[in-house]
């Protein structure tokens, strides 16, 4: 089986036009007269590249799983926004920091009361279809469309009291409060802003150019051969001049995870990325000379894995408990052997590389001893058996690698005394009885989005508490102090204060564990050397690649 | 009889050896506990040592657990499923083969198209699906493979009722006055027994490769070791160490066959007028 989906897999390789190969030809022949005049002083992101800039060329990105739409703006997963972030533009883009650049917006204002947030957009823009971009496509995509389509946009949004556009070029948001977590939930990601000429007054989920998405973007949609690819081409009239490099971009769906690594290998596909490539396969692939791995580009999702705990349920209710779990887990060991690497050691409820995060907080190495002490403080002697206290660990069943961490959790567990019974689900069973509280351990990971406000707080805060709903406060946790402090912060205009809020916060829960954090995650971008630029922001390759050229193909 | 029986076993060389082997996996299986005193989920040294070292025979896999001691505990799980599984397929198979057998007619009938509709479903799909809906656990996995291996036992058990029940002996029995159920029990059922103690044999062996297969897809007891779990873990990194499936691969292998060995040298034994001709 797995033969043959690599052989359909290639057979759809060969059917490709060969216009892209014979326009790398061509660009690599004009390649040094043109390259000085390609390389505007305003492509601060290919300062790291020594080498001239080609133009032209084809790239193969591999795409997984396929998605359901290419309508960036009414579905957000992940390969939705792969193909979309290249079709449709946001108001700003996040350098891996988070520092916002400018994007559809070339510039921006932001009241000293943090009330008011002023965009000046690109006078240049067109839609694909020639219309002209203007504010009025902001606004509809802002007050009317994501609101009814993104639940993460309309957290956002509630803080928004009105949208006005002076002149077809400037934007305005009136908040309601100061929400300093605005600015980063501008992205396309979050917002990708859409046509109102085609989307106005439409059912958006029946309009009839959803086969045919119309971006911003500097590439524009040709053809999805469902199954197989989708084309996407370069678009002439972008609005920033001699961009994208590229002439086309070709999302190669394959279903099968050897044939992706596979593909990879044969140079047959250019970049992968999330979790395309499993993660055992990722020291091998990484170590090839065509290839080379990076871990950046994901800060805007920042995704912390964890053991969930009810707290609920004895003896998990005592933090004491919780604190032992940490301390009896070798968190190292964990990042090292069963995430082959990929990963931080996750200090507290805050994924380092997003913003507010603190280090100052209660710490927990591993020692078995303090694990056994504070159990001892609780009064969980061990028996006869030498098991103290017996708990029940859904598996989440997303793999080897959850599978694998399990099993080194209840050992891990069993040495201190506490005794973990492993039970099997599949997804449909995990998402059911963790969402209706009907588990003591588990694991999950949730994305965070850049700010606590709009990705981490929902974890913790008693509101969040809603049975039924998956990454909401499924353990239970309630804290009024961290309730008071999140609700605080999000709406707190001085950096200061804001930063202190959220330093105290992330104390309380560290010495709380309402969960006990495992590793910041990374996810391995592989990519082939020919290519570059892919990754420059904090969306990686699910950014616009109006600046990725690549070397022809070997 | 018994030392015809064992001169008769012992003319078949293959079931000497399986023999052999087979006692050696009980042994393990005994033992494991002794040998490997700490449990096989322990991770008792580095992850991905090579046979022979870090302190281990068979090296190590991917967490640092021992791959020596999952293949002793695991001969535990494996035997286990195999012997009960195949102990509960003898009860309902040869319990309801017996009956259609001996009654025949409409009897015959319905236990039959019962047993077939258990026989178009493939095993393999069966036992996936059961264990899949009563979450895996050593019980729910014993007891479907159990499900999916009467079938066969049920039709040859009837095939051997139906045509030793117009013998004389069965008749003469019958005439005497007996009771129905001491002619089933003391007629009939001891001299069908050799073919079902052969099929039976290989029934353990089937049992066997089926707990394999579940755990392998990670349908076992996930508090067990088994030989097939261990393959399904570790064969993501097969081109990086070949020895985590490698090991648990061969045990899988040797032991089904030395049950069939075994199980070719009851047939012989016990089947004498079967037994093929020509043979050392």
């Amino acid at each position: 089986m797995r033969s043959t989906d690599t052989k359909s897999a290639r057979r759809a390789w060969y059917r490709r036009p060969q216009r892209g190969l014979m326009a790398a030809a061509a660009a690599a022949l004009l390649a040094l007269p043109v390259a000085g005049t390609l390389l505007p002083a305003t492509a601060a992101q290919a300062a790291d590249d020594t080498q001239a800039v080609q133009k032209g060329g084809t790239l193969d990105i591999i795409l997984n799983p396929e998605p359901p739409i290419l309508i960036l703006g009414l579905n957000q997963q992940a390969p939705t926004q792969l193909v979309g972030g290249k079709i449709y533009e946001g108001l700003l883009r996040y350098d891996h920091d988070l520092n916002p650049l400018p994007g559809l917006a070339k510039g921006w204002e932001i009241s000293e009361d943090g009330l008011t947030y002023t965009f000046h957009l690109r006078e240049n823009a067109t839609w694909h279809d020639g219309e002209p971009f203007t504010a009025d496509d902001v606004v509809f995509t802002a007050k009317t469309f994501t609101p009814e389509t993104n639940p993460r946009w309309r957290l956002i949004f509630s803080h928004v009291d009105t949208v006005e556009a002076p002149d077809d070029h400037t934007v305005v948001f009136n908040l309601k409060e100061p929400f300093p977590a605005f600015i980063i939930g501008l992205g396309v990601t979050n917002m990708p802003i859409m046509p109102a000429h085609i989307y106005e007054g439409t059912d958006y989920n029946d309009n009839e150019m959803n086969d045919t998405p119309i971006g911003t973007g500097p590439f524009k949609f040709v053809k999805w051969e469902k199954g197989s690819y989708v084309h996407l081409t370069a678009y002439d009239d972008y609005w920033q001049d001699g961009r994208p490099y590229l002439d086309d971009i070709y999302f190669r769906i394959i279903p099968d995870a050897a044939s992706r690594a596979l593909a990879m290998e044969t140079g047959d596909a250019d970049i992968s990325q999330f979790g395309n490539i499993e993660p055992f396969d990722v020291p091998r692939l990484s170590k090839l000379p065509n290839l080379e791995l990076t871990t950046k580009g994901y800060e805007m999702f920042a995704p912390m894995a964890w053991i969930e705990m009810n707290t609920r349920k004895p003896p998990l209710n005592d933090r004491r408990f919780r604190q032992a779990i940490l301390y009896a887990l070798d968190r190292g060991f964990i990042r090292d052997n069963i995430f082959f690497g990929l990963g931080r050691v996750a200090t507290g409820p805050i994924n380092s590389v997003t913003t507010q995060y603190t280090p100052d907080v209660q710490k927990y190495p591993h020692d078995p001893e303090k694990a056994k002490a504070l159990l001892d403080d609780m009064g969980l002697e061990p028996g006869s058996d030498g098991v103290r206290a017996n708990v029940e660990f859904l598996v989440m069943p997303y793999g080897e690698v959850w599978t694998r961490l399990a099993e080194y959790i209840k050992q891990a567990m069993g040495k201190v005394g506490v005794q973990v019974t492993l039970r099997s689900t599949d997804s449909a069973g995990w998402a059911q009885q963790l969402s209706n509280w009907d588990y003591q351990m588990t694991n999950d990971y949730v994305y965070q989005y850049g700010h606590p406000a709009l990705g981490v707080a929902r974890t913790y805060i008693s509101d969040n508490i809603r049975k039924g709903v998956l990454f909401s406060n499924t353990m239970g946790y309630s804290n009024e102090k961290v309730d008071e402090l999140f609700a605080k912060a999000a709406v707190e205009n001085d950096d200061a204060k804001r930063a202190q809020m959220y330093a105290e916060v992330q104390k309380i829960l560290a010495k709380d564990v309402p969960v006990a954090w495992l590793l910041e995650m990374e996810f391995p971008t592989l990519l082939n050397k020919r290519v570059h630029n892919a990754v420059t922001t904090a969306i990686g390759t699910s950014d616009n690649f109006a600046d990725v050229w690549v070397e022809p193909k070997q | 009889m018994s030392r015809e029986f064992w001169k008769a076993f012992a003319r078949n060389r293959g079931a000497i050896i399986g023999l052999i082997i087979l006692a050696g996996v009980v042994f393990l299986a005994l033992f494991a506990d002794l040998l490997y005193p700490t449990s096989p989920w322990d991770m008792v040294t580095r992850p991905f040592a090579p046979p022979l070292s870090a302190g281990t025979l068979m090296g190590s896999d991917t967490l640092g657990r021992d791959i020596a001691s999952g293949i002793a505990h695991g001969a535990r799980v494996s035997l286990l499923i195999g012997l009960t599984s195949t102990a509960a397929a003898l009860l309902i198979g040869v319990t309801l083969g017996a009956l259609a057998g001996f009654y025949g007619g409409r009897v015959d009938d319905a236990i039959m198209r019962f047993t077939e509709l258990f026989q178009t479903i493939p095993n393999f799909v069966l036992a996936v699906m059961l264990v899949a809906i009563f979450t895996p656990s050593i019980t729910s996995v014993t007891a479907s493979i159990a499900i999916v291996s009467w079938p066969p036992l049920a039709r040859l058990a009837r095939g051997e009722f139906l045509s030793l029940r117009s013998r004389e002996f069965v008749q003469a029995a019958i005439t005497t006055g007996q009771s129905t159920p001491s002619i089933i029990l003391r007629e009939i059922l001891p001299n069908s027994m050799s073919p079902i103690i052969v099929a039976a044999s290989l029934t353990v062996a089937t049992a066997i490769l089926l707990e394999s297969a579940l755990s392998f897809l990670g349908l076992g007891d996930p508090n067990m070791m088994s030989w097939g779990y261990m393959i399904g873990a570790s064969r993501t990194v097969m081109r990086q160490a070949w020895w985590m499936s490698f090991f648990p691969g061969v045990a899988i292998l040797i032991t089904v066959l030395a049950i069939n060995l075994v199980g070719e040298g009851l047939n012989d034994a016990l089947n004498p007028k079967l037994a093929r001709k020509g043979k050392g």
